[in-house]
């Protein structure tokens, strides 16, 4: 008799084809949060399965920093064209110039906290009631506790004290007026599971995560690519490095590893032996304990 | 789709509390098997000496809450993630104090099994009783049995067997069929992954190989055909013009193209046309497969339907018994109306009648009751506004299972388990 179990991988897929299915009959108006990191390219890749061969049934998001590597940018443009799905691009710089968040400055200023103010902007005009994202939960501790379908009230905050139970695969997506969710497909993978996954179904990533030449500073132990947006402290210094990325955020915060790993191959060989988090390379992170948890809750990603 | 890599995935449960030795568990277990990175071990460290702790508290690695973090202790589910080269492992890591029985009722509804740990200074106490009676009410298929401190009763036998044997025998009492035990010291590593030298009497497997190795391809239902159809794929292009795809989760039983099937409620009987997924044939659909079917005839089929075969149906009815976990600070009376989801059903139910209260630390029911609060387990009559295909939950976890919502509030209220 033949074996009737999925391995890993495939169990993972059907979870998340289960979920963004779920989510496209339970809301009116979802959407896919699309960071151009390889964790939404994945998201994007099972919803084109989930709905196969219909197209894409909902936009894909993004939040657009003005800071965002190039790279990133015409990646995006590349894959909506050929999912033939519809791109909404929310612009921080729009909202600085609008006056509703105003810029950091000094050497560490970034536009992460701002992206909120932005994303949740772009919801509202687009009158989304629930926004998929790739996060996942063995990325950082605030993570790890949250649920599939994530509750947002009226002003978008998450109250992780008080979420709701989620069982068996029965997602509860009700809501009042003016509140939205927040829905994590991938909720159960890890970096590793990602990595393969990426290899076995042959999705294309953008040339950013493999292994390449960069002119890089080094900022607290972490590489930040050469940018308009970063400025030079008085005793640092540009540096030519071979580097790769391990998530793709926004330029000035996001570190860089040294790496040779120019294929899949060597990739997941790196992951496979690698000794830190890949949140480990994000200086958002690194604001407090409890950055991500306090960035959550207002709203972020 | 087929991956080659076939490691299998296992989900379990821990439930504890800091005392018996939960988090240093998790924490060797993910230590071990090198799933802790340094940037974790760093934060951890730098948090134990805030804290003035002259050890690394590795509790501090599962507790991610602000709140938790203040206050010592594990409130809410936390997933935590760790591989060998056998098979992917997804904790559900609960509290395991009473005032938290709804968190450990949700981190076992998707478990494939359940990890008890009992300290070998104090034997079985009430939280053992409560934990075990979760694991089988939950129909959590593998249990195994942690007696962990064992360095601090000089790795004696004697203490180990007497422990056994009376869970053995409180076992019996519960719907627990495949018990496991194993002598550990989480602390210092004794058989969590390595042998340990210290227990030459003990010659079963160690944690690790009971987590690797445990038989977990049967433990979804492979007899009863089901399939919820979630949603409707129509594409309406010029190249998929009359393409009518069932998409949905295949929840028991194997589907085969050829395969005659009945549509619940209409009673409309088809064959299947094709399975596929992403454009790409499927030979064999079975749980927990996502996928989209295709039928020879065109039906009006819509989102909460139900494909089975014509030879084996599930219940068909308006009128449930249910075991449930009350979840809401809000107590439930009788005549309560609520909105019940089941699998992609959803609808009105009436609860008519709170038939009686479990006590969970000695299993005695408690009838007469007027009302169930936070946390209780208690069983009830509803009757639903339409009817619903369902099995018993000991029959199929999936088919047999519902939460309740309050229609006001829209938060999840109840947990439950088609008897």
């Amino acid at each position: 008799m033949a074996q009737y179990y999925l391995s890993h991988l495939e169990e993972l897929e059907a979870e998340a084809i289960f979920v963004i299915r779920e989510v496209v009959s339970q809301f009116e108006k979802p959407a896919l949060l699309f960071s151009g990191g390889k964790d939404s390219i994945v998201l994007a890749h099972l919803s084109k399965k989930a709905f196969y061969p219909s197209r894409i049934p909902f936009p894909l998001i993004h939040i657009d920093t003005g800071h965002n590597f190039p790279e990133t940018i015409a990646f995006r443009d590349e894959l909506v064209k050929e999912l033939g799905v519809q791109l909404i691009v929310g612009s921080v710089q729009k909202s600085i110039d609008d006056g509703k968040v105003r810029e950091e400055t000094g050497a560490n200023a970034s536009r992460n906290a701002l992206q909120t103010v932005t994303l949740l902007d772009t919801l509202e005009e687009n009158k989304i009631d629930a926004a998929m994202g790739g996060a996942r939960r063995d990325e950082e501790k605030a993570r790890a506790k949250e649920r599939f379908f994530s509750h947002r009230d009226e002003f978008g905050q998450w109250d992780p004290k008080n979420q709701r139970p989620e069982l068996w695969n029965l997602f509860n997506g009700k809501k009042h007026m003016g509140e939205h969710f927040r829905v994590f497909p991938i909720s159960n993978w890890t970096e590793m599971d990602v990595w393969q996954y990426i290899q076995h179904q042959n999705i294309a990533l953008p040339s950013l995560y493999f292994s390449h030449q960069r002119d890089c500073v080094v900022r607290d132990g972490v590489i930040l690519a050469k940018s308009d947006f970063i400025q030079l402290k008085p005793d640092e210094e540009i540096k030519n490095l071979t580097v790769r990325y391990r998530t793709c955020g926004d330029m000035p915060i996001t570190g860089a590893v040294e790496s040779d790993a120019d294929d899949l191959d060597k990739i997941i060989a790196e992951v496979a032996t690698t000794r830190t988090t890949e949140r480990g390379t994000r200086a958002d992170d690194k604001r407090g304990e409890t950055a991500m948890e306090d960035r959550k809750k207002s709203g972020y990603f | 789709m087929s991956i080659q890599e076939t490691n299998q995935l296992l989900r379990f449960t821990t439930a504890g509390s800091v005392d018996d030795g939960k988090s240093t568990l998790i924490g060797r277990l993910l230590y071990d098997s090198k799933s802790i990175f340094e940037d974790q071990i760093e934060a951890v460290k730098t948090s134990s000496e805030k804290k003035g702790f002259d050890y690394v508290d590795l509790s501090l690695l599962t507790d991610g809450l602000k709140s938790e973090r203040e206050q010592g202790i594990t409130i809410d589910v936390a997933y935590r993630y760790f591989a060998t080269p056998k098979r992917k492992f997804i904790i559900a890591d609960t509290p395991g104090h009473i005032q938290y029985t709804r968190n450990m009722v949700t981190g076992a509804s998707t478990a494939n099994l359940a990890i008890i740990l009992i300290d070998a200074r104090k034997g079985l106490l009430e939280q053992t009783f409560r934990h075990s009676f979760i694991a089988s009410l939950l129909k959590i298929p593998h249990v195994i049995v942690c007696v962990n401190k064992m360095d601090l009763v000089d790795y004696d036998e004697e203490v180990y067997q007497k422990i056994v044997k009376s869970y053995k025998d409180f076992a019996s009492k519960m719907e627990i069929k495949d018990v496991h035990f194993v002598p550990i010291s989480a602390l210092n590593g004794d058989n969590v992954v390595d042998r340990s030298n210290n227990m030459k009497w003990y010659e079963g497997p160690t944690l690790l190989y009971l987590l690797e190795n445990v038989h977990i391809a049967s433990d979804f239902n492979h007899i009863d055909c089901r399939f919820p159809v979630q949603m409707v794929i129509r594409p309406h292009t010029h190249e998929h013009q009359d393409f009518r795809g069932y998409a949905g989760r295949i929840e028991g039983g194997i589907f085969k193209p050829g395969d005659d099937v009945k549509v619940l409620p209409t009673g409309f009987t088809s064959k299947i046309k094709s399975i596929e997924l992403d454009g790409e044939a499927i030979e064999e659909a079975f749980s927990p497969m996502s996928v989209t079917m295709t039928l020879e005839d065109e039906l009006d089929i819509s989102r909460g339907d139900m494909l089975v075969r014509p030879n084996n149906v599930p219940n068909v009815g308006q009128d449930l018994d249910v075991m449930v976990c009350w979840m809401s600070t809000n107590s439930l009376r009788g005549r309560t109306k609520l909105i019940l989801k089941h699998t992609t059903q959803e609808c009105q139910v009436m609860v008519r009648e709170i038939l009686y209260k479990v006590n969970v630390n000695t299993l005695h029911r408690e009838e007469g009751v007027e009302q169930i609060g936070m946390n209780d387990i208690a069983r009830i009559s509803i009757r639903s506004a339409k009817p619903l295909f369902f099995d018993a939950y000991r029959r199929n976890r999936q088919t047999g299972s519902i939460i309740l919502i309050d229609p006001n509030t829209n938060e999840t209220v109840a947990a439950g388990m088609v008897i």
